[in-house]
């Protein structure tokens, strides 16, 4: 292992970064970020920004920290004992591991969809309205129309306004992944967190979702993490390659993928491993 | 070559493989295993199921002839062959076991009959078997019958119109219960807690001269007008009684005379036809249910104890879940997991492990003792020195088999918290949710139907709990349940009967062991349905809850 990290210091010198696509300025800017799971440090001064409004992919093999870092913008590592960080990360200007900021709140404005579908065993109707249930909203009429807007706007409205009130547990693998999304939206954060969505989806599944995620893109900020590297290219408009803790290559997705720099993004984009 | 290859590796590796590697012989001990602990169970249950019962059959009721002259009538209980002290006979002999009854005449409820000494043996269809409030069953003839006066030789009275003379005996003998243990029990508290008001006021004012208030008084002369007029009234009720009498025989032909109110039921075993038989053995059955007990707990019902079981238990419930689940709560979700929660985790374990009696003696010193005693002085000083609450009573008993099922409790509904997979709490933190949130809207209704398991496990296990509970409060006859009618209708500190301690009671601890089998028997059975009941219904509402948070793998 510390041999591993001592080659790929030799190795992957500091990010190479693109011109970005977006014009709209950072909401969230990581700032030498470095993160230790007990003595096991997983993040290695991490420096990017993720573009107002637009989508960001984060790839890389396994293991490389794409999904710690995902977990880090919402401080769902906190769950985790031992847990170390140092350097900032920015979001809308407030730093996010001071001491003072309120988790909740914070969760509240980043909205996250995990690898497994994972609604709660009640029905849609009030998995949808959970965030609003926390909130302790109780107008009837607007968790309703809450509910409406973000299945619409999850594109699951037309497949199961019928059966609102039913378990959300006899949904189909899709349909519970775009659920969890419409609870995402539901809360209306500004960013949406995205760790391996469609993993865990077949392929017309997975099409429904990334088609969703590309209309969702513009009204809220997104970061994706994903395996499949047609996927970050069809989806996202920026790119993050990592590769063991380490941010190696960023910019705009089409030069990521067409023109990378570094040879570890050149090997992974082309398949030679991951 | 190929071939050379072949014969090598078939030397190496045989093409059968050994006995042990196949593992047949394991199965036939692992099942044997099985096979012998669920024959053992069926076996007890079977046991158990099958002289409950019959222990309520009416069987025919035998008039046996001796070679000496005497005659003896009873009904068959069982026979046994057995080796007589003289030997006067090679080898063993047969005898039989007849319950015999007319305790109050001969002195013995059962006889044992040797078969070399039955000279005749005959099924008279007249003789009848009296079910009698006192004394147990009488066997013998009826031979005459007087109501208030009115002679009549039994001859003329059909069965119908004996069982209407009970009835209307029956009918008596409640309404003179009504008014002592209703009415003037009721007059008695009254009187108690006027006696106790005074008591206390002198002790708040420390003289023991000082005149309480006059206006008790008053109401004190007027309760005790009140009572005595009552008593007079059930004197005169109860003297009337007496001149309701059947007049029955044995087979010897000693009479004997007996109030009718105190026959509870009277049948002719020999003539019965198979519906009669029935009625009486439903009518049997009824009354364990629902009478209370008579005869020092042998004879009657366990109705109060069925009671005491349903309360006791319920109460523990009520104390242990929100005990348990809160405890395992904090272990599981909010203690930072290091070695001190892993030691109180241990230690819960073996708290489950410790024998019953051992959270009898702490019920009973902390319980009742300690924190009984600290009640007593502080709000019932004036019961002083009879205690309160400073003695075993229902709360108390209730206290301690919920700490005695806490472990149970924790333990079961720590595996349901921990089987509560993490993305479902993530995904709820994800959505803003607070961790109290968490816990309430997500994980407990996912851990519930493992909660449940665990509580009706507790449950079935407290049910079933006799030894702490011969310390804290259960006794072997309780004039008084912990719910009635009396103001505040609940009563946590007074004893009560359970089924497990009347089970060990009944068996072992009456006059007449023989009488009271068949109550033990048909106790035990119920004990046994009890906890069935208990276990069935946690099965249902698991799977009820289960099914309702399935989750649609695909």
């Amino acid at each position: 292992m510390s041999n591993a990290i001592s080659q790929a210091n030799n190795e992957i010198g500091p990010t190479i970064f693109h011109p970005m696509k977006g014009d709209q300025g950072a909401l969230v800017s990581v700032k030498d970020f470095s993160l230790w799971y007990g003595a096991r440090q997983a993040l290695y001064g991490v420096e990017m920004e993720l573009e107002k409004g637009l989508v960001t992919a984060l790839i890389g093999p396994s293991g490389c920290g794409k999904s710690t870092l995902l977990r880090s913008f919402n401080r769902m590592n906190d769950l985790i004992d031992g847990l170390k960080i140092s350097g900032s990360i920015l979001f809308d200007g407030q730093q996010i591991f001071a001491p003072d900021v309120d988790v909740i709140g914070l969760r509240k404005r980043m909205g996250m969809v995990f690898q497994k579908p994972n609604p709660f065993p009640m029905s849609i109707a009030d998995n949808v309205a959970y965030p609003l249930k926390v909130d302790g909203v109780r107008d009837r009429q607007l968790i309703e129309q809450t509910v409406e807007k973000a299945l619409k706007a999850s594109a699951l409205w037309d497949e199961i306004k019928d059966r609102l009130h039913q378990s959300a547990l006899g949904l189909s693998g899709g349909q519970q992944q775009r659920l969890c999304i419409a609870r995402a939206i539901a809360a209306d954060p500004d960013v949406l967190l995205m760790d391996e969505p469609c993993s865990a989806l077949d392929p017309v599944a997975t099409a429904k979702i990334e088609e969703l995620i590309s209309e969702l893109a513009g009204h809220y900020t997104i970061v994706i993490v994903t395996h499949n590297m047609q996927q970050a290219a069809r989806v996202s408009h920026n790119t993050a390659f990592m590769y063991l803790g380490r941010l190696v290559e960023y910019g705009e997705t089409g030069a990521i993928f067409t023109v990378p720099r570094a040879d570890k993004t050149r090997e992974y984009v082309t398949g030679r491993f991951g | 070559m190929t071939q050379q290859a072949v014969t090598a590796k078939t030397s190496r590796r045989s093409a059968y493989a050994p006995l042990s590697a196949r593992g047949e012989p394991y199965i036939w001990l692992l099942g044997g295993a099985l096979a012998a602990g669920v024959l053992m169970i069926s076996g007890f249950l079977i046991l158990v199921a099958w002289n409950g019962f019959k222990a309520f059959w009416p069987g025919p009721v035998t008039v046996i002839t001796l070679k000496d002259g005497g005659t003896v009538a009873g009904e068959f209980t069982r026979s046994e062959s057995f080796i007589p002290a003289e030997s006067t006979a090679s080898g063993p002999q047969n005898r039989a076991l007849y319950r015999v009854g007319n305790f109050d005449i001969t002195n013995e409820d059962f006889k044992w009959i040797n078969e070399a000494d039955i000279k005749s043996t005959s099924e008279p269809e007249d003789i009848l078997f009296v079910e009698r409030l006192e004394w147990g069953p009488f066997i013998g003839r009826l031979v005459a019958v007087n109501s208030d006066g009115k002679q009549s030789p039994a001859a003329t009275l059909g069965p119908s119109a004996i069982g209407k003379l009970i009835s209307m005996a029956k009918a008596r003998r409640q309404a003179l219960m009504d008014i002592q243990r209703g009415q003037m029990g009721v007059i008695n508290s009254k009187l108690e807690k006027i006696r106790l008001k005074e008591r206390k006021a002198r002790l708040e004012r420390k003289t023991e001269d000082a005149h309480p208030a006059s206006v008790s008084d008053d109401q004190t002369a007027a309760l005790e007008r009140k009572h005595a007029a009552l008593a007079a009234q059930a004197q005169k009720l109860d003297a009337q009684d007496t001149a309701y009498t059947f007049t029955f025989a044995d087979v010897s032909g000693v009479e004997k005379t007996i109030r009718q109110s105190a026959v509870v039921r009277l049948y002719a075993p020999n003539s019965l036809g198979i519906s009669g038989r029935l009625g009486v053995y439903l009518g049997r059955w009824w009354e364990f249910l629902s009478a209370e007990p008579r005869e020092a707990n042998t004879e009657g019902g366990v109705a109060p104890a069925i009671f005491g079981t349903f309360v006791m238990t319920l109460m523990m419930a009520l104390l242990v879940a929100p005990f348990g689940v809160m405890a395992a709560l904090y272990l599981r979700e909010y203690a930072r997991q290091s070695w001190l929660v892993s030691l109180v985790r241990v230690c819960v374990n073996n708290m489950a492990g410790v024998p019953s009696i051992v959270y009898g003696i702490f019920g009973l010193g902390f319980f009742a003792y300690g924190v009984g005693g600290w009640i007593d002085v502080m709000f019932y000083p004036e019961r002083l020195p009879s205690p309160t609450f400073g003695a075993g009573g229902v709360l108390w008993a209730s206290l301690t088999l919920a700490l005695l099922t806490a472990p149970v409790v924790i333990v079961a509904t720590e595996e349901a918290l921990s089987a509560v997979p993490q993305s479902a709490r993530e995904g709820s933190l994800a959505c803003g949710a607070s961790k109290w949130q968490t816990i309430r809207y997500i994980v407990l209704p996912k851990a519930l139907p493992g909660i449940m398991t665990g509580l009706i496990l507790a449950m079935a296990r407290g049910a079933g709990e006799v030894a702490p509970l011969m310390l804290v409060g259960v006794v072997k006859l309780a004039p008084e349940l912990p719910v009635d009618m009396i103001f505040p209708f609940i009563h946590l500190e007074r004893s009560f009967m359970c089924l497990g301690f009347h089970i060990y009671d009944v068996g072992f601890q009456s006059r007449n062991a023989e009488a009271g089998k068949p109550i033990v028997f048909m106790t035990t059975l119920l004990l046994m349905a009890v906890v069935a009941t208990l276990n069935a219904g946690a099965i249902i509402a698991r799977n009820r809850l289960k099914a309702r948070y399935v989750s649609g793998h695909f």
